[in-house]
C-alpha cells in the first residue's frame, strides 16, 4: 500500500520590537527575573492593555512578505486558561480574525520547486516562564508581553524534507524583513508539528499526531521522517493511528508518546473587550509595502541573470540580509562582481566563522572592502598583499591609508620599471646569453634581480611582460 | 456636620469666605460618618489619616476659588484602586489588596483637590443590585434601616443620602450607579462607554463597565464629570471626543425638547407608584415645554437575558486572575497546583460571583458559543438600533429608573428576581449610552427614581433636562432620617 503524508506546521516567531505588545515594557533577554515588567504584564487588577502599533506594523509587514491577504479590521480575542506564567489568566490573541490569511512562500526541494499555502498568521502575546527549585516554584514575567506572530501552514506540506525546506524559507524571508532574529536556539523561532498519513486516493486526511521537543530544523526532519516510518507501519499491520502527542527524543531520533488526546482544549475565546478592532488603512499598507526589503527569491533572481552570478554563489549570498545588503552596497559601489563575491564568501566567511561574529560586528564594510577589490583591480595590490590588507580592514583600518604608510604600493608602471629592467639587464650579459640558449631559470634569476632592486613592490606580471619584450628585442 | 441638603457650590464658600477650614470640614464629615456607620454601613474603609493629611496640605496651599471641589469630601468605590489603600471589591480575595496605584478617575478627583474620606461599600466584584453580597457586610438604606440602597454602588449612595460625603464615585455594569442612586434619592450618572477612563477600574464586564458620580443634586454631578471625563491613553476604550463643561448653560430649561416615553419600561412587573411618578414626570416636562411621547423600545425586553450571558462570560475571563498566585487570598490547604487553584478560589469568592463565573464559563464554552454568547451579542446590536431609531426623533428617552423602591434587605433570595431589578437599566449599558437617575418622587418614605438615557456623548442635555426638573420639584429636598425619629 502506499501513503502520502500530510505535514501542518504551526511557527511562532518573536518579534524584536523595543516594548511588549501591550505595555510599554521593555522587551528583552538576560535581565533579572521580572525586571522588564509593569502593572499590565503582571494583570494586575484594574489595569488595561495598550496595543503597540510597532507590532501590527510588523505584523502587516510579515503578511507581504508571506504574500499574505491584511486583514484590515481584526480585533483581539482572550484564550483563557489557568497557568502561573500566565498572569491575566487569559492570553491576548487572535482567533476569529487573524491578521493575516490565504499566504504562500515557494520551497526548492533538490531543485523542485513548490508553492506552500499559508492558511492565516495572527499576532498575540507570550506568556512568561515558571521555573521549580527546592521547595518553591518561581515566575518570570520578562517574557510575559512579548510580541509574538503565528504562521499556520496549510495541508500542502507533503515530506519530512519539504518541511525543512518550508522552515528554512520562512525563516530566510522573516529574517530579511528584519522584524524578527528567527532564531530557534534562542526561542525567537518556535515550531509546532503535526503529521498524518493517508493510503493515496483518500480524500479524509489522517488522524494527527503532534510533535513536541523539535529543537532545530533538523530534529523537526528527523521527527518527522521517523514519525512518518512509525505511522506506516502501523497502518500496514492493519492497526489504527491514535491521536497522541509524542515527544522527540533527540538521543536516539525517535518519538515518545507523551499524552493521548481525546477532543480538544476548551480555551473559551471570546473578543477581547479592552481592546477597540484595529483599523488598518490601505494607504498604511501600502506604505508599508513600498518599504518592504526584497525578498531573497528575488534577490537570488537578480544576481543569476543580471549579475551573472552561478544559482551556488547566489545562494550562499542570500544566506542572510546583512550578507546580501552588504553585496548590493559593494556593487553600487562599483565593486567587481565576482570578486566581491568571492571575498564575502571567502575571506569574510571564514573571519565570521573563526570569530563566531555577524557582519555587523565587525569594521569590515562594504566601502573598505570594495576599495580593497579596487586595489587589487588597478594592480595597486597583489591578491598576497591583499591578504594584509584584509587582517587590516577587519583592525579598523583603512585599506588605501595602510598599503601607503606600509609602502606595499605595487610598481606596476612601465616607465618606472623599464629603466631598472634596463639596468639589470646590462649587469647580467652572461643571463640574456644563458636565455637565449635555452636556459629558462635565467629568467627566475632576472626576475629575483628585480624585485630586489624594487624592495618586491614589481608587480611580478608587469616585470615578466617588460622583460620578455626587452630580451627578444 | 453632615452634608444632608448641602450642595457643592455653598461648602465651597464656606471655604473661600474661611467659615470653615478644609481640616475642620473633613474632621466633621468623618466623625458624623462613623457616627452613621453603626446604622449604615456605607464604609468598607474609613481613611481618616490620609483624609486628614491631605485636607492640612489643602488648607496649607489655601482654597482655589476657581476649584469648586477644593477641599470637599468624597468616597471612591471599594473597586477603584486606591494607592496604598485597602481596595477590596468588597471580597474576601482582594481583602488584603493594598494597590501601588491609583485609577485615572481617583487621580482626577486627587488632581481637583476633593478629599477622600474613604472607600465605600459594594456588591462583590460589582455583582449585585442591593450590596448584600459584600464579604464586609451589608449596607443599610439611610431611608429605612431595614432596606437595601441598591447596588452595586450602595455604599457610595448611601454615603452621600446619609450626608456623609457630598460626592461619591460609583461605577456603573448593568445599573449599579443609577439604581442606588434611586433607592437612596440622589442624584447618579452613568456616562458614556467611554466618557470615563475605566483604568484602575477592577473589572467586571468590560465592554460595559464605566465610572460615574453619584451627588445629591444635578448641578453638583455636572461638576464631577467635568474633573473625570476625557480620554486617557491608558484606556483604548475611553474616547478622544472633547469634553464640553456639562455645568454651563445647565440652566437652560427644556422648552423644545423631544422626550421620548418608551412604553415597554412602564409595562408589568413596574410597580403602580413607579408609573405614576414616571407620568407625573412627563407631565411636569410638558408643563415646563417639553415634547413628551410614547416611543417604542422592542428588543429591551431580551436585555436582561442578552446581559446575564455577555456580562458573566466577561467576568469569568476577568475574575481568572484572581488564582491564588499572585494577588488576594491564598488557600492555605493546597498540595499542589490545581488544589491551589480550586482551594483559593472556593474559599476566596462568594456564591454570587461564584455562580456568574459559572454562568459565563458555560456560555463561553465550546459547543455553546454561538446559541449564547453570540446569540446574545446580536441581541445587543437590536438593542442598540432600537435606541438609535428613538433618538433619530427624540434627544431624550425618560423611563423609571428601577420597578419598585428599595426592597427589604434579605427580601430577594432568588437570583433571578434580584436580576429583574436591572431590566429598566441594563439596555443602557447594552447600548453604551448615558443615563442618569434623579430623584422623582416617593413611596411609603422611599425615594423612587427616574431614568434620563441620552445620545451617546450627550450628557449635557441630559443634565440640562435633569436641572430643569430638579428646579420645579423638591423631591431632592428631602433627606433622610437616618435611624428614624429619634
Amino acid at each position: 500500500m502506499n501513503f502520502e503524508t500530510t505535514i501542518g506546521l504551526e511557527v511562532h516567531v518573536e518579534l524584536k520590537t523595543n516594548s511588549k505588545i501591550f505595555s510599554p515594557s521593555p522587551v528583552g533577554y538576560g535581565a533579572e527575573a521580572n525586571l522588564n515588567t509593569n502593572v499590565i504584564d503582571w494583570g494586575y487588577p484594574g489595569v488595561l492593555p495598550t496595543t503597540n502599533k510597532g507590532v501590527v506594523k510588523d505584523g502587516i509587514v510579515a503578511a507581504l512578505a508571506l504574500h499574505a491577504n491584511v486583514n484590515q479590521h481584526p480585533h483581539f480575542d482572550r484564550k483563557n486558561y489557568f497557568y502561573p506564567d500566565n498572569p491575566k489568566a487569559y492570553q491576548i490573541t487572535q482567533q476569529d480574525t487573524p491578521d493575516a490569511t490565504d499566504g504562500w512562500i515557494e520551497i526548492d526541494v533538490d531543485g523542485k520547486k513548490k508553492k506552500i499555502g499559508i492558511e492565516e498568521m495572527h499576532i498575540e502575546e507570550d506568556a512568561g516562564k515558571n521555573s521549580h527549585g527546592k521547595n518553591y516554584s518561581y515566575v518570570d514575567l520578562n517574557r510575559q508581553g512579548t510580541p509574538l506572530i503565528e504562521i499556520v501552514s496549510k495541508p500542502d506540506i507533503a515530506s519530512p524534507d519539504e518541511a525543512y525546506a518550508y522552515l528554512e524559507a520562512l525563516r530566510q524571508r522573516i529574517l530579511f524583513t528584519g522584524i524578527s532574529d528567527v532564531k530557534m536556539e534562542e526561542g525567537s523561532m518556535r515550531v509546532d508539528v503535526n503529521i498524518s498519513i493517508r493510503p493515496y486516493g483518500q480524500k479524509e486526511f489522517g488522524t494527527k499526531v503532534e510533535l513536541k521537543n523539535l529543537n532545530s530544523f533538523n530534529y523537526v526532519r528527523k521527527g518527522l521522517a521517523y514519525e512518518e516510518k512509525r505511522q506506516r507501519q502501523i497502518l500496514m499491520s492493519g492497526g489504527k493511528i491514535q491521536q497522541q502527542t509524542r515527544r522527540f527524543d533527540e538521543n536516539n531520533g525517535t518519538t515518545i508518546l507523551m499524552r493521548v488526546k481525546e477532543g480538544s482544549d476548551d480555551y473559551r475565546y471570546f473578543p477581547e473587550p479592552d481592546l477597540p478592532s484595529l483599523n488598518i488603512s490601505n494607504k498604511w499598507i501600502d506604505d508599508i509595502n513600498s518599504k518592504m526589503p526584497e525578498m531573497p527569491n528575488s534577490r537570488r533572481n537578480r544576481y543569476v541573470n543580471e549579475l551573472g552570478l552561478t544559482e551556488y554563489d547566489a545562494m550562499v549570498l542570500t544566506q542572510t540580509k546583512e550578507m546580501s545588503d552588504f553585496f548590493d552596497k559593494m556593487i553600487e559601489l562599483g565593486a567587481d562582481v565576482k570578486m566581491a563575491s568571492n571575498y564575502l564568501q571567502g575571506n569574510v566567511n571564514a573571519y565570521l566563522n573563526d570569530k563566531q561574529v555577524d557582519l555587523s560586528q565587525t569594521e569590515i564594510t562594504p566601502e573598505n572592502l570594495t576599495t580593497m577589490i579596487k586595489l587589487i583591480e588597478d594592480s595597486t595590490i597583489s591578491s598576497k598583499m591583499a591578504k594584509k590588507v584584509f587582517k587590516a580592514i577587519t583592525e579598523g583600518k583603512e585599506p588605501e591609508k595602510f598599503v601607503n604608510d606600509n609602502g606595499m604600493v605595487q610598481l606596476s608602471d612601465p616607465k618606472k620599471l623599464q629603466p631598472i629592467i634596463d639596468e639589470v639587464l646590462s649587469n647580467n650579459p652572461q643571463s640574456i646569453e644563458d636565455f637565449h640558449n635555452g636556459k629558462d631559470r635565467a629568467i627566475g634569476f632576472l626576475v629575483g634581480q628585480i624585485m630586489k632592486q624594487t624592495r618586491g613592490k614589481a608587480n611580478p606580471q608587469v616585470v615578466n611582460k617588460l622583460l620578455m619584450a626587452s630580451m627578444n628585442k | 456636620m453632615n452634608f444632608l441638603n448641602k450642595d457643592i457650590t455653598s461648602i465651597h464658600q464656606s471655604l473661600v469666605n474661611g467659615d470653615i477650614t478644609v481640616e475642620q470640614l473633613t474632621k466633621e464629615a468623618i466623625e458624623n460618618s462613623k457616627n452613621n456607620e453603626k446604622n449604615i454601613n456605607a464604609f468598607i474603609t474609613i481613611d481618616e489619616e490620609n483624609a486628614i493629611k491631605r485636607a492640612q496640605e489643602i488648607d496649607k496651599r489655601g482654597i482655589n476659588p476657581d476649584n469648586l471641589l477644593s477641599g470637599i469630601p468624597v468616597a471612591m468605590k471599594d473597586n477603584m484602586l486606591t494607592k496604598d489603600v485597602l481596595t477590596s471589591a468588597g471580597s474576601k480575595m482582594l481583602s488584603n489588596f493594598k494597590p501601588i496605584i491609583s485609577g485615572t478617575a481617583v487621580n482626577k478627583m486627587l488632581d481637583a483637590d476633593t478629599v477622600s474620606i474613604g472607600k465605600t461599600n459594594m456588591d462583590e466584584f460589582a455583582m449585585g443590585s442591593s450590596t448584600e453580597t459584600s464579604y464586609y457586610g451589608k449596607t443599610h438604606n439611610p431611608w429605612n434601616l431595614d432596606k437595601v440602597p441598591g447596588g452595586s454602588s450602595g455604599g457610595s449612595a448611601a454615603s452621600v443620602a446619609a450626608g456623609d460625603v457630598l460626592a461619591a464615585l460609583g461605577s456603573d455594569t448593568g445599573g449599579s450607579i443609577r439604581q442606588p442612586a434611586a433607592f437612596n434619592g440622589i442624584v447618579g450618572m452613568k456616562p458614556t462607554y467611554g466618557r470615563v477612563s475605566r483604568w484602575g477600574l477592577i473589572a467586571f464586564a468590560s465592554s460595559f463597565d464605566q465610572i460615574g458620580p453619584l451627588t445629591n443634586n444635578v448641578y453638583d454631578n455636572a461638576l464631577v464629570l467635568n474633573h473625570i471625563a476625557g480620554h486617557d491613553e491608558h484606556d483604548l476604550t475611553s474616547s478622544d471626543k472633547e469634553v464640553p463643561d456639562f455645568t454651563s448653560n445647565i440652566d437652560s430649561g427644556v422648552k423644545g425638547m423631544k422626550i421620548g416615553l418608551p412604553k415597554e419600561y412602564l409595562g408589568e412587573g413596574v410597580s403602580d407608584d413607579v408609573r405614576e411618578a414616571i407620568k407625573s414626570a412627563a407631565d411636569k416636562y410638558r408643563e415646563m415645554g417639553a415634547d413628551v411621547e410614547e416611543v417604542s423600545l422592542p428588543h429591551s425586553k431580551y436585555g436582561v437575558t442578552a446581559y446575564y450571558i455577555i456580562a458573566p462570560s466577561e467576568a469569568s475571563s476577568n475574575l481568572q486572575r484572581f488564582d491564588g498566585i499572585r494577588y488576594g487570598y491564598r488557600s492555605e490547604n493546597a498540595k499542589n497546583l490545581d488544589q491551589l487553584y480550586v482551594k483559593s478560589r472556593s474559599e476566596g469568592f462568594g456564591d454570587e460571583v461564584k455562580r456568574r463565573i459559572m454562568l459565563g464559563t458555560y456560555s463561553l464554552s465550546a459547543g455553546f458559543f454561538d446559541a449564547y454568547f453570540k446569540k446574545a451579542a446580536e441581541v445587543r446590536t437590536l438593542i442598540t438600533k432600537d435606541f438609535q431609531n428613538v433618538f433619530q426623533n427624540y434627544d431624550l428617552i425618560l423611563t423609571p429608573t428601577a420597578p419598585t423602591p428599595a426592597f427589604g434587605l434579605d427580601e430577594n433570595k432568588d437570583p433571578l428576581t434580584m436580576y429583574m431589578n436591572d431590566v429598566l437599566t441594563i439596555p443602557v449599558n447594552m447600548a453604551g449610552l448615558p443615563g442618569m437617575s434623579l430623584p422623582a418622587g416617593f413611596s411609603d418614605g422611599l425615594p423612587i427614581g427616574m431614568q434620563l438615557i441620552g445620545k451617546p456623548f450627550d450628557e449635557t442635555t441630559m443634565y440640562k433636562a435633569a436641572y430643569a426638573f430638579e428646579k420645579n420639584t423638591d423631591f431632592h429636598k428631602q433627606t433622610p432620617k437616618i435611624g428614624g425619629d429619634k
